[in-house]
C-alpha cells in the first residue's frame, strides 16, 4: 500500500470513528456554521466536539504548518481528506476570518512570535477574528482611512471608527488598518495592527440592512491600547498587507456567482409552463434567463480555466478583479430573476407562508455584493489600469 | 480535462499566427477585395498553408491527416479570425473535411480525405436556402431516378463556392420541410450538368456563392451516409462548425479589442489621451471580462468535440451565441471608440466589423443559438 493509500485508509477509519452523526447532516444556512471564539454560538453540542477532535489533528486548517496548529498536509493529502469528508457528508468543523483572511496574511508577513501567538488559537477555534477596514469616509477609497494610532512607546493609542465590521459584536480580536503617519501619500502611513476587542474603549453597534438584520457592525475606538508586538509588518507599510488580504476576500465573494444546482429555466417552466416545443411560455423572460444561464456557464468555465492555468504556471492578470466584478453582477441578475420567476410569494417579507421572506431578503442582500470588498466600479478601474494599461 | 493549452498547442498557435500575419492578413484581404478577386483567396498562399498540414489538421492520420483534433483546428481558426485571413479554412477544413468524415463511407473517405488534407481538393457545404440558418427546413428536392437521383432547387451562402470541386448538398428525399428526418447528403461535382454556381458579394469580401440545381443527375454512390438519414452526421458536423466559427469570432473580437485599446492610448483630445477617460475605461474593462469568458467557453466547447462529450450540442450553441454577442459588441465599440477614422475605408477596423457580422450569421446567429441553448437546457 502506498503512503497515500495508507493515509486514505487511516483517514477514512478515523473520520468514521470520530465524526458525530449530527455533523454529517448538511449545513442549514449561514447561521448553522460553527465559528468558534471565547463565547461560541453553539446550535448543537457536537459542533464543539467535532471542532475539538479535528483541531487535535490540525485538520481544522489541514494545509497550515503543524507548528502553528495546522495539519501540515501536502496537496494530495489535503485533497484526500476533503474527499473522505465529502464521502460521509462531514461538515467543515470551523469557519472563520482567522482561517480565510488573517491566517494567510500572518503566514506571509508575520514574525515568528506573532505566528506562534495567534495561529494556534485560530486553528483550535478559540479566538474569533473580525476585520477592521472600511470607515464612514473610506469605502471604495479605502486608503483614505483616518483611524489614528498614536505612538506611546511600547503601545499605540487608537481612536476612530470602523464600519461594515462583520461580526464585530461577536469577535474576540480584530485585525485593523490604522493611520500611524499623515505626512506622506495616503497609501503610506497605514499600519496593520491586532488587538483584543475586549479592550477598554471598544464599542460596537449592529447595522440593520435593507434586507433585515445583518452581521455587520459599526465599531468605535476611544483611546484603545494596542501592543506594539502586535504590529504586523513595518509601521506605515500596512497597505501591502491590506491589499494581499483583499484578494482573498474578493475570491470568497465572487464564489457567490456560481450557478445553483437547479437551473432557473427549469424552475420557470414549473411555474409558467412550456409550449408544445418545450419552450418557456413567456419569451421575454425566457430570453433573460437564457442570457443569465449562458453567462453563468461561461463564468464557471473561466473559474476552472484560471485555476488550471495557475496550476500550469500561467496566469491571468487581475483574475480576482474580473471574478469579483462578474461574479457579483451575475449574482444580482440571478436574484432579480428569482423575483421575476417567483412572483408574489418571492416578495414576501415575513411569515411561514413566505419562508420568512428568504427570496426577497437574499435579493436585497445581493445588492451589497457588488459594493463590499471593492465595488464593481473599482474592479473595472483595476482592470482598465493594471491589465489594459490605460493611463490615469 | 484541464482547461489549459498544452505546449504543443501553444506552438501551433504561434506558428499559425506567424504564417497568417505574413501571408494572409488584412492587407491581403484588402488587395483581393480591391482587385475584385472572384475566388476570394490566393492559391499560392493556400499551398503554403497545405504545406503546414492544416487542411488535414482534424483528419485522422489513417486518412492522410495530422490527427491533431479540433482543439488544433480551433487555434488555427482563432488566428485566422485575428488576421481576417482570406483562406478557405471554414469551407474546406471546418465543414468539408468534417462532413466527409462524419457521413462518408470507408471508400469515400479513402478517396477524398487524402487529397483534401494535401490541399488539392476543395469541398464545401450547400445547406442554407432562405435568409436564415434553419437546417430542418431544407426543401431542395432529390428524387430517385433510375440508378441515381435528380436534384432540384437552390442554395445560398455557399462558402468558397467558386473554389469548390465538390459540394455536399443537403437535400430532402422524404418528409416535409421542418422534419429533421428525410434529409440526405449528396456529393455533387462542380461541373455537374444542370448546376449553376453564381458568385455573390457579401460585406466581408470573402469568396461566397449561390447554387442553382436544375435536374442535376447524380449516381447512387454520390450519397454520403444513409438515404433519409443525414441528420445525425449533419447535426454533429454543424455543432463542430458552430464551435469553429466561435473560435474565429474569438480571434476577430480579440484583435478588434486590442487595436481599439491601442488607439485609446494614442489618440489625444482635450489635451489628454482619451484612454484616461473613465467612461471609456469601464467599457473597455467590461469588454475585457467578456472576452475572457468567451475564451473559456470556446476552449471548453473545442475540448467537448475531441472528447466526444454528450454535452457537445449545448456547448456548441452556448459558444456560438456568446461569441456572436461579444464579437458584435467588440466590433461596435471598435468603430465608436476609433471615432471618425474608424468610419473610413482606409483604416482597417471596418474590415473586422464586416467579417464579424458574416461569421455571426453563418450557421446560425445569436438569436438562433441562444434559443437552441435554452431549448437544449430544458426551457
Amino acid at each position: 500500500m502506498s503512503d497515500l493509500e495508507k493515509f486514505r485508509a487511516d483517514t477514512r477509519a478515523w473520520l468514521e470513528e470520530n465524526c458525530p452523526p449530527a455533523m454529517r447532516e448538511p449545513v442549514r444556512g449561514f447561521d448553522d456554521l460553527y465559528m468558534g471564539g471565547r463565547n461560541p454560538e453553539v446550535d448543537h453540542p457536537d459542533q464543539q466536539v467535532w471542532c475539538q477532535r479535528m483541531a487535535e489533528r490540525g485538520w481544522t486548517v489541514p494545509h497550515w504548518p503543524r507548528e502553528y496548529g495546522g495539519g501540515g498536509l501536502n496537496k494530495e493529502e489535503a485533497k484526500i481528506l476533503q474527499q473522505e469528508m465529502a464521502r460521509i457528508g462531514a461538515r467543515r468543523p470551523l469557519e472563520s476570518f482567522g482561517i480565510s483572511m488573517l491566517g494567510p496574511a500572518l503566514l506571509k508577513f508575520g514574525t515568528e512570535a506573532q505566528k506562534q501567538e495567534h495561529l494556534p488559537p485560530i486553528c483550535r477555534g478559540e479566538i474569533r477574528w473580525c476585520q477592521g477596514y472600511s470607515e464612514p469616509n473610506a469605502g471604495s477609497d479605502l486608503a483614505s482611512l483616518q483611524t489614528r494610532a498614536e505612538d506611546r512607546g511600547d503601545h499605540y493609542l487608537i481612536n476612530g471608527q470602523k464600519v461594515w465590521t462583520s461580526y464585530a459584536d461577536k469577535a474576540d480580536w480584530i485585525f485593523c488598518l490604522v493611520r500611524t503617519d499623515n505626512s506622506g501619500s495616503k497609501h503610506e502611513g497605514i499600519s496593520f495592527v491586532l488587538f483584543d476587542m475586549a479592550s477598554e474603549g471598544v464599542t460596537t453597534r449592529p447595522i440593520k440592512l435593507i434586507s433585515g438584520s445583518s452581521p455587520f457592525c459599526e465599531t468605535f475606538f476611544d483611546n484603545v491600547r494596542a501592543e506594539k508586538r502586535n504590529l504586523v509588518g513595518e509601521e506605515g507599510k500596512g497597505w501591502a498587507i491590506a491589499k494581499y488580504l483583499l484578494t482573498h476576500e474578493r475570491e470568497m465573494i465572487s464564489g457567490f456567482g456560481t450557478a445553483p444546482k437547479k437551473s432557473l429555466g427549469s424552475v420557470a417552466v414549473e411555474t409558467y409552463g412550456a409550449d408544445a416545443s418545450g419552450r418557456l411560455r413567456n419569451g421575454i423572460l425566457r430570453h433573460t434567463i437564457a442570457q443569465y444561464q449562458l453567462d453563468a456557464l461561461a463564468f464557471g468555465a473561466t473559474m476552472s480555466r484560471v485555476g488550471d492555468e495557475a496550476k500550469a504556471g500561467q496566469g491571468l492578470g487581475a483574475a480576482s478583479s474580473i471574478f469579483k466584478y462578474y461574479g457579483t453582477e451575475l449574482n444580482k441578475r440571478r436574484n432579480e430573476l428569482n423575483l421575476a420567476i417567483g412572483g408574489e410569494p418571492a416578495l414576501g417579507w415575513d411569515g411561514d407562508v413566505y419562508e420568512g421572506g428568504a427570496t426577497s431578503r437574499d435579493w436585497l442582500r445581493s445588492k451589497g455584493n457588488s459594493i463590499e470588498g471593492g465595488t464593481s466600479e473599482v474592479q473595472l478601474n483595476i482592470i482598465a489600469k493594471r491589465v489594459l494599461g490605460l493611463p490615469d | 480535462m484541464a482547461l489549459v493549452l498544452t505546449e504543443e498547442q501553444v506552438m501551433l498557435k504561434e506558428s499559425a499566427a506567424g504564417l497568417l500575419a505574413e501571408k494572409a492578413g488584412v492587407a491581403q484581404l484588402r488587395a483581393l477585395r480591391d482587385a475584385d478577386d472572384a475566388l476570394g483567396f490566393a492559391p499560392d498562399v493556400w499551398r503554403d498553408i497545405a504545406g503546414m498540414g492544416w487542411p488535414g489538421i482534424a483528419i485522422p492520420e489513417s486518412y492522410g491527416g495530422l490527427g491533431y483534433g479540433y482543439i488544433g483546428l480551433g487555434l488555427v481558426l482563432e488566428q485566422a479570425g485575428r488576421h481576417l485571413s482570406p483562406v478557405p479554412l471554414q469551407s474546406t477544413v471546418l465543414l468539408g473535411a468534417t462532413l466527409l468524415n462524419a457521413l462518408g463511407s470507408e471508400a469515400q473517405k479513402q478517396a477524398l480525405l487524402a487529397p483534401l488534407a494535401a490541399g488539392e481538393l476543395h469541398v464545401t457545404l450547400a445547406l442554407q436556402e432562405g435568409p436564415l440558418h434553419a437546417p430542418e427546413d431544407t426543401a431542395l428536392k432529390a428524387e430517385a431516378d433510375g440508378a441515381g437521383y435528380r436534384l432540384h432547387g437552390s442554395k445560398c451562402l455557399v462558402l468558397d463556392a467558386l473554389a469548390a470541386q465538390q459540394f455536399v448538398v443537403i437535400a430532402r428525399t422524404s418528409g416535409e420541410p421542418g422534419d429533421s428526418a428525410g434529409l440526405t447528403a449528396f456529393l455533387v461535382p462542380a461541373d455537374a450538368a444542370g448546376l449553376t454556381v453564381e458568385r455573390r458579394s457579401l460585406v466581408d469580401a470573402r469568396g461566397v456563392g449561390a447554387l442553382q440545381l436544375d435536374a442535376v443527375q447524380v449516381p447512387a454512390d454520390a450519397v454520403l451516409g444513409d438515404v433519409d438519414g443525414a441528420w445525425d452526421g449533419l447535426s454533429r458536423s454543424l455543432d463542430i462548425a458552430y464551435i469553429g466559427l466561435a473560435a474565429e469570432l474569438l480571434g476577430i473580437a480579440s484583435e478588434a479589442f486590442e487595436r481599439t485599446v491601442g488607439y485609446l492610448k494614442e489618440r489625444k483630445q482635450f489635451g489628454k489621451v482619451i484612454g484616461s477617460f473613465q467612461g471609456l475605461q469601464h467599457r473597455a474593462a467590461e469588454l475585457f471580462a467578456e472576452l475572457e469568458l468567451s475564451r473559456s467557453l470556446v476552449l471548453k466547447a473545442l475540448q467537448a468535440i475531441d472528447a466526444d462529450d454528450p454535452q457537445l450540442p449545448v456547448l456548441a450553441s452556448a459558444a456560438k451565441a456568446k461569441l456572436c454577442e461579444v464579437a458584435q459588441r467588440a466590433t461596435n465599440e471598435g468603430i465608436q471608440m476609433h471615432g471618425g477614422i474608424g468610419m473610413t475605408d482606409e483604416y482597417d477596423i471596418g474590415f473586422f466589423i464586416k467579417r464579424a457580422r458574416v461569421a455571426q450569421h453563418c450557421f446560425g446567429d445569436y438569436n438562433y443559438h441562444l434559443d437552441r441553448f435554452a431549448r437544449l437546457s430544458g426551457f
